[in-house]
């Protein structure tokens, strides 16, 4: 039947999403048909990538209602569907944001996301370009209802550019997909299943491949960072400008966004498109290799094309750019008519920030268990386990 | 006494070996297919109204006719013998004692459908199955039933037997489907349905073992005298796997005319609940269908008998009613704890979540660990709308129905058993050492049989 279908001319299909008319390709995914669209339509993406085949439909946080089927076939589709896997019909009319049943069911998947999460941002090299951040801040609550103690890794290095802290990772298996179609060989997968799976290289081997470094840029938290990079910097103190250099490995795109702080090259990635995903040259994904990321650390190897654009609402771009003329828009302007989702008094929330206790009564170094809210209760021990492998090194200490 | 179609010959002495198999008429229906079309095949499973019996119940035929039929790409049969459910158990029977059951029913359907290579996947604990299958497997070959140009017709089919390695998970048809390609057995999203796109991406029917076995005598006996057997769109016979508190746990053939309470208290099936205790709670269809107080599984909501059918027990969708599922039939008698029952229920499937989509990888752990919580003695008030909360936005938002079957018996148990959950909130010490019993679930009218 698809054989078919492919040997007519292409007819556009017309898809309606929040009220919004579009003509697109058959074949093209709810979600790509949005963001052609715009930033006001388009459903949170955490494991869709558009760059990676194969990716999306496991976070389930783009999921949408599609309130008809098609002009063939106008029922509504009982279930919400991951708008990321699933083609658009002529005809359907999808509800994103206007969809009450989508904000509870995203709701949930934030919730979800972050019973297992840390929620230390404070101390995550993530912090200020993390997407289960902004995905919170637009869709969550301002309080968890989960009180169980959060499954932990131990950290991991991963070769001797990447460190991976499984305790951080959503399972969006985006960096798994990087490793099967941009390097030579994938060694490092997921192990064991459910809540106890994990990104993982089995025994901690060494992710060794020019490509690898593009495992960093895909990864939305801070679960695979940059060891060249880690903890030298907030990023938000950085400048980041577009460069590039003549590279030597034809598969590197030579395109790079280069992290400044004074005439300091921090950090090297690859360059941003405005939905998080790296951005395409003539037509193809610009990825860079590891020795322009990781060993070309001088202004002097590069030529600086200017500042990189980043999006007004967005923490980075913050105290700099001093000679730029600032707007006194409100917030709302700012963020393109979007009302910020969630404004919160953090000490109103967290325990450790309480002004009642009294740290000095405190033993020895303190940690959370310190700051239980009365009614949370003993832990079993089993639900304790740190799981991962621990480096004989690390057992001696 | 109900007429048996699967099992009837599955107590004769060795009739696991192909010798008494074919003695006792086995491979007849071979014979008989290979007159006939494949799509006439495909028609007479059609009219017979087969359902799929590994939990889904989709109509067997509509099935097979979806199967896409490109030109010179291979299409495969794929018989699921993951059977990991708690409770059900009948597939391991009917290859246990009936192997040549299966096989016959594998070469009928390969023929149908046009695949030369089929597979049965079977769970890895089910290891002796394996061995006899493959025993079974090599007897066929040697008397001409498998291999190349099957009885001088012209078609060739193999059959492999691929051993699970302990998941659940790999049940569902497309983690099956990865799995026997030797990949990590995640499901996969659809569409593409294995139906187009399957093994090796190629068409693909997926069926259970109880429906392979089916079409034997719908070809055997025809569509119409099997469609005659049951009621509406329940026809034929179906394998149910009783357990829990009954006199005579195993696996029953029923024609899906009977009654849930002849079922359990009558002498020719479970025999009755033990000790002389009554009846609480049943789970009708294995551990992912929603679970029943005793006076709603006997009566549906409108005051009808309850009858061991799929439309029957379905009445009332989730808001009385249940689903018949995979057949495994678990009772419950006054003395067990619904709270615990569902806590072990959920601690399997948090076990078997593949951990691909984040509500249920997520949110079967957290169910778990509620259950847990309140199973101790250690529960809130709070954590029973929790669980309910939770239960909520997994169904329906997952990519297999797994994340459904996680949330379905915690739903149902919370939906009919409340009370039971906060007693055991309010009496911390005493739901440690007492049970709640039997409350106001049971049937009043019902005078329990004694044993
Ligand atoms: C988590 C899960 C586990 C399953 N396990 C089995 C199983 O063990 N055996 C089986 O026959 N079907 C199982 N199924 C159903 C299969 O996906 C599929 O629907 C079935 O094999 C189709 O066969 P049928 O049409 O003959 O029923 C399972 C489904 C899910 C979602
Ligand atoms: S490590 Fe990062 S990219 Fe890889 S699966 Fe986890 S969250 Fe995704
Ligand atoms: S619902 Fe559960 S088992 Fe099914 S794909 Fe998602 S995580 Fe895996
Ligand atoms: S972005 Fe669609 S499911 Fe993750």
């Amino acid at each position: 039947m698809s054989e078919e279908i492919k040997k007519e001319a292409p007819a556009k299909v017309k898809v309606t999403i929040d009220g919004i008319t579009i003509e697109v390709n058959p074949g093209t995914t709810i979600m790509d048909a949005a963001r052609m669209i715009g930033e006001e339509v388009a459903p949170p993406a955490m494991c869709y990538y558009s760059k990676l085949e194969d990716t999306g439909g496991k976070c389930r946080s783009c999921l949408v209602e599609v309130a008809a089927g098609s002009t063939a076939d106008p029922r509504p589709m009982p279930k919400l569907v991951a708008s990321c896997r699933t083609g658009v019909m002529d005809g359907m009319v999808v509800k994103n944001f206007s969809s009450e049943r989508v904000i509870d069911a995203r709701n949930g998947v934030v919730e979800f996301l972050l019973i297992n999460h840390p929620l230390d941002c404070p101390v995550c090299d993530q912090a200020g370009e993390c997407y289960l951040q902004d995905f919170t801040y637009n869709h969550g609550k301002e309080y968890s209802r989960y009180k169980f103690v959060k499954r932990t890794f131990i950290k991991e290095d991963i070769g001797p550019y990447i460190q991976l802290h499984m305790t951080r990772c959503i399972m969006c298996y985006r960096c798994v997909f990087v490793a099967d179609q941009i390097t030579e060989k994938r060694v490092h997968g997921i192990l064991d299943r459910g809540d106890r799976a994990a990104i993982s290289t089995y025994i901690s081997r060494a992710i060794d491949n020019d490509f690898s470094g593009n495992m960093i840029d895909v990864c939305p938290v801070g679960a695979l960072t940059d060891k060249t990079f880690r903890f030298k910097n907030r990023v938000w103190f950085t400048k980041p400008v577009d460069a590039h250099r003549n590279c030597e490995n034809p598969k590197c795109c030579g395109k790079a966004t280069l992290w400044l702080r004074g005439e300091e090259v921090y950090r090297v990635t690859s360059r941003r498109d405005k939905w998080g995903e790296v951005q395409s040259f003539d037509g193809k994904p610009g990825w860079i290799c590891n020795t322009c990321r990781f060993e070309k650390k001088k202004t002097s190897d590069w030529v600086v094309e200017g500042l990189t654009t980043i999006p007004r609402h967005s923490v980075i771009g913050a105290n700099k750019y001093k000679k730029l003329v600032v707007p006194n828009d409100p917030l709302q302007e700012v963020m393109k008519g979007v009302q910020p989702k969630l404004l919160m008094d953090i000490h109103s929330i967290s325990e450790v920030n309480n002004p009642a206790i009294d740290l000095s009564t405190i033993m020895g170094p303190s940690n959370s268990n310190d700051f239980k809210k009365a009614g949370q209760h003993e832990v079993p021990y089993d639900e304790t386990i740190q799981f991962g492998t621990r480096s004989d090194k690390e057992v001696e200490e | 006494m109900s007429k048996k179609l699967l099992l009837d010959k599955a107590h004769i002495d060795g009739i696991r070996y192909f010798d008494v198999y074919r003695r006792e008429g086995g491979y007849h229906s071979v014979e008989k297919a290979f007159e006939m079309s494949p799509a006439e095949i495909t028609d007479e499973v059609k009219k017979s109204g087969l359902r799929g019996r590994g939990g889904a119940g989709f109509p067997t035929g509509l099935k097979w006719s979806f199967l896409a039929k490109p030109e010179g790409v291979p299409r495969y049969l794929v018989c699921n013998a993951d059977e990991s459910e708690p409770g059900t158990f009948k597939d391991r029977y009917l290859m246990e004692f009936i192997p040549h059951l299966l096989i016959e029913g594998m070469i009928v359907s390969s023929y149908a459908l046009g695949s030369n290579t089929s597979y049965i996947y079977i769970r890895g604990e089910y290891a002796w199955i394996a061995d006899i299958l493959e025993e079974a497997i090599a007897e066929a070959r040697k008397k001409g039933f498998l291999g190349k140009n099957i009885l001088g017709k012209g078609f060739d089919c193999e059959i492999v037997v691929h051993r699970g390695a302990g998941a659940y998970i790999c049940g569902e048809e497309t983690a099956l489907l990865e799995s026997l390609e030797g990949k990590r057995g995640n499901p996969r999203i659809k569409p593409p349905f294995p139906a187009v796109k399957g093994l090796w991406n190629c068409p693909t029917v997926v069926n259970n073992v109880e429906t392979i076995a089916a079409v034997v005598p719908i070809i055997n006996d025809g569509a119409d005298a099997y469609s005659k057997i049951g009621i509406g769109k329940s026809t034929g016979t179906k394998l149910i796997s009783a357990c829990g508190n009954i006199n005579k746990p195993g696996v029953y053939e029923i024609d899906m005319t009977i009654s849930v309470e002849e079922f359990i208290f009558s002498d020719e099936y479970c025999g009755g609940i033990p000790n002389g205790k009554r009846l609480k709670a049943c789970i009708p269809g294995g551990s992912s269908v929603p679970i029943l107080p005793a006076n709603l599984l006997l009566t549906t909501a409108k005051g009808d008998k309850r009858l061991m059918n799929y439309e029957s027990l379905s009445d009332g969708g989730f808001a009385t009613g249940t689903m018949m599922g995979s057949g495994g039939f678990i009772v419950l008698d006054e003395d067990q704890c619904v709270v615990k029952h569902t806590y072990t229920l959920a601690h399997f499937y948090r076990h078997e979540s593949c951990g691909q989509c984040s509500p249920c990888r997520e949110g079967t752990a957290w169910l778990d660990k509620l259950l847990r919580k309140i199973e101790e003695g250690r529960g809130e008030m709070s954590d029973i709308d929790l669980l309910w909360d939770v239960q909520r936005r997994i169904e329906g938002n997952t990519i297999c129905p797994l994340g459904d079957a996680a949330a379905w018996p915690v739903a149902a148990a919370i939906r009919h058993f409340r009370d039971e959950f906060e007693w055991h909130v309010l009496n911390p010490e005493k739901c440690l050492r007492e049970n709640y019993g039997l409350a106001h679930y049971a049937d009043p009218l019902h005078i329990p049989v004694a044993n």
